[in-house]
């Protein structure tokens, strides 16, 4: 029993570290990538080696910032708004596998757990939106709204896609189903998922919620110093998750050369890839205007994402014959 | 469809593009930068060829410019001589908080006392620190670049196709002195006779 509780703490412990850390990779490489793409070199000075530690630094800076609450805000909305963003996106991370036993808990629908817990950011960002007593807030919180109710349909689709192909809930069921024709079977469905984690992450080209140059910052306009940051490590979180996610669901997870040893790095390292590209996309493509964003939703996504469905379903049909 | 299609491929393209190739930044603080020799930085001031003349000061268009000076007799020479007098340049600050940079006090010194220095890391805590004195603007003296060459980077075989076109042009300016038909040069003054 005692030991029980004690690898509990652990796990939580691990998942926490993990949580921690990996945002402030991807937020890392994010600021290198970008800059080289902008013909830059980004941050050079903060910690000596290539301003590695520019975000720990920046973390500094927030944690010294004035705690602002509006006076027209509704104050324990806007208070606990940020917190609500985070926990979502650790929720989710707690039940990604990166080996088929390396999880911080093997639930058997830990797919349907994950997307289950990615809504509740989308009422967090909502709360921030509408309590901040900002006009701009309560635009850009509703514009999330609609952007999220919108991209959550197509994103479940193709999570949906490759439960069917498994025949499996679970992530680690899913993994473990996986072979390489998937790459091919399951290509529609991945680039569903990745355009709707784009765009749930609110991510440009997807970043109509907090378009600076209309909404100021969105429904985050009216937060400074710690809250701010914590937004922004809830957006750097959700890169790692989605990108874990997609990795895990579509590139088979630990699945590799040597995976009893590395299993875990074979995990990361397809993360990366669909976090880079999550990056790259922000570099290299414009903002879409709101009825842009809500017809690349209903128009393409959707009915690709239920032409998978098909495609999946056939597809089980026949191999299981 | 198709030309959205390829216009998101050809974003991916040029950012790709551009991270694999090298970033142009100079990292300044660390790496100082190659400045032209003509670089307006800073004023430098040459002091033993200021005459006190104050056309400098009278030209500058914000007067940022301050000279103090006083006059001196010289003993004569030479015994029966004449005593001569001339100016010491007591002071001679530029205050580089009015200053525009517009180099009229340059063009106007004449006898070669101003200079432009690349030298531009000078700025100050306070702005009353930016009031520099002649020491400090004799200090910038050391970094001023000889002029550049008139003719620059022209290979030497270029250079000599030069001088080689301009020899001949001696023998038409002889014939231009017969045309004149006295080739006689009249003597200063002579045409304000009456």
């Amino acid at each position: 029993m005692a030991g029980d509780i004690v690898e509990i703490v652990l796990r939580a412990v691990c998942v926490l570290a993990a949580f921690l850390v990996l945002p402030l990779l991807v937020g890392q490489t994010e600021h290198k990538v970008m800059a080289h793409m902008q013909g830059r070199l980004g941050p050079m000075e903060a910690g000596g080696f290539h301003g590695w530690a520019q975000l720990v630094a920046d973390g500094i800076k927030f944690t010294q910032k004035e705690d602002i609450v509006p006076l027209a805000a509704d104050k324990r909305v806007f208070r606990i708004a940020p917190a609500l963003g985070i926990v979502s996106y650790l929720f989710a991370l707690a039940v990604i596998p990166l080996g088929p036993h390396t999880v911080g808990a093997d639930v058997p629908g830990s797919l349907v757990w994950v997307l289950a817990v990615g809504g509740i950011g989308t009422v967090g960002t909502l709360m921030a939106g509408w309590g901040s007593g900002n006009k701009y807030s309560l635009l850009g919180g509703l514009r999330t709204a609609a952007q999220l109710v919108s991209y959550e349909l197509p994103l479940i689709l193709a999570c949906a896609s490759f439960a069917i192909a498994a025949g499996s809930l679970s992530l680690v069921g899913i993994a473990h189903a996986w072979t390489p024709w998937w790459l091919l079977w399951q290509l529609p469905g991945a680039i569903v998922f990745l355009v709707a984690a784009t765009a749930e992450l609110q991510r440009p080209p997807f970043d109509m919620p907090v378009a600076d140059s209309e909404l100021v910052m969105g429904p985050y306009t009216e937060y400074t110093g710690l809250r701010f940051a914590l937004f922004l490590l809830a957006e750097y979180a959700g890169i790692v998750v989605m990108s874990l996610l997609l990795g895990v669901l579509y590139l088979g997870g630990w699945t590799g050369p040597f995976d009893h040893q590395i299993g875990w790095l074979w995990t990361l390292l397809k993360g990366a890839i669909f976090a880079v590209l999550i990056i790259w996309i922000r570099v290299a493509w414009p903002r879409l205007r709101e009825d842009q964003l809500q017809r690349v939703a209903w128009l393409g996504l959707v009915p690709l994402a239920l032409l998978q469905l098909a495609i999946t379903a056939i597809g089980v049909v026949v191999t299981s014959r | 469809m198709t030309k959205f299609l390829s216009g998101l491929a050809k974003g991916m393209a040029t950012t790709a593009r551009t991270m694999t190739t090298h970033a142009h930044t100079q990292q300044y603080p660390h790496v100082k930068p190659e400045l032209p020799s003509r670089s307006r930085g800073v004023i430098a001031l040459l002091e033993e060829n200021c005459t006190s003349c104050m056309l400098c000061a009278r030209e500058c268009p914000d007067w940022c410019i301050y000279i103090d000076s006083h006059k001196e007799t010289t003993p004569p020479a030479t015994e029966g001589g004449r005593a001569r007098q001339h100016n010491v340049l007591d002071r001679f600050a530029i205050d580089f908080s009015l200053c525009m940079y517009c180099g009229i006090c340059i063009e106007v010194c004449p006898f070669d006392a101003l200079f432009w220095s690349p030298e531009f890391e000078y700025s100050t805590t306070d702005i009353r620190d930016l009031l520099q004195e002649k020491d400090t603007l004799g200090q910038w003296m050391p970094t001023v670049p000889p002029p550049e060459p008139l003719v620059p980077e022209l290979p030497e075989t270029e250079l000599q196709q030069l001088v080689v076109e301009v020899e001949p042009e001696d023998d038409p300016a002889a014939g231009r002195t017969t045309e004149r038909g006295t080739g006689e040069v009249p003597p200063p003054g002579a045409g304000e006779q009456p």
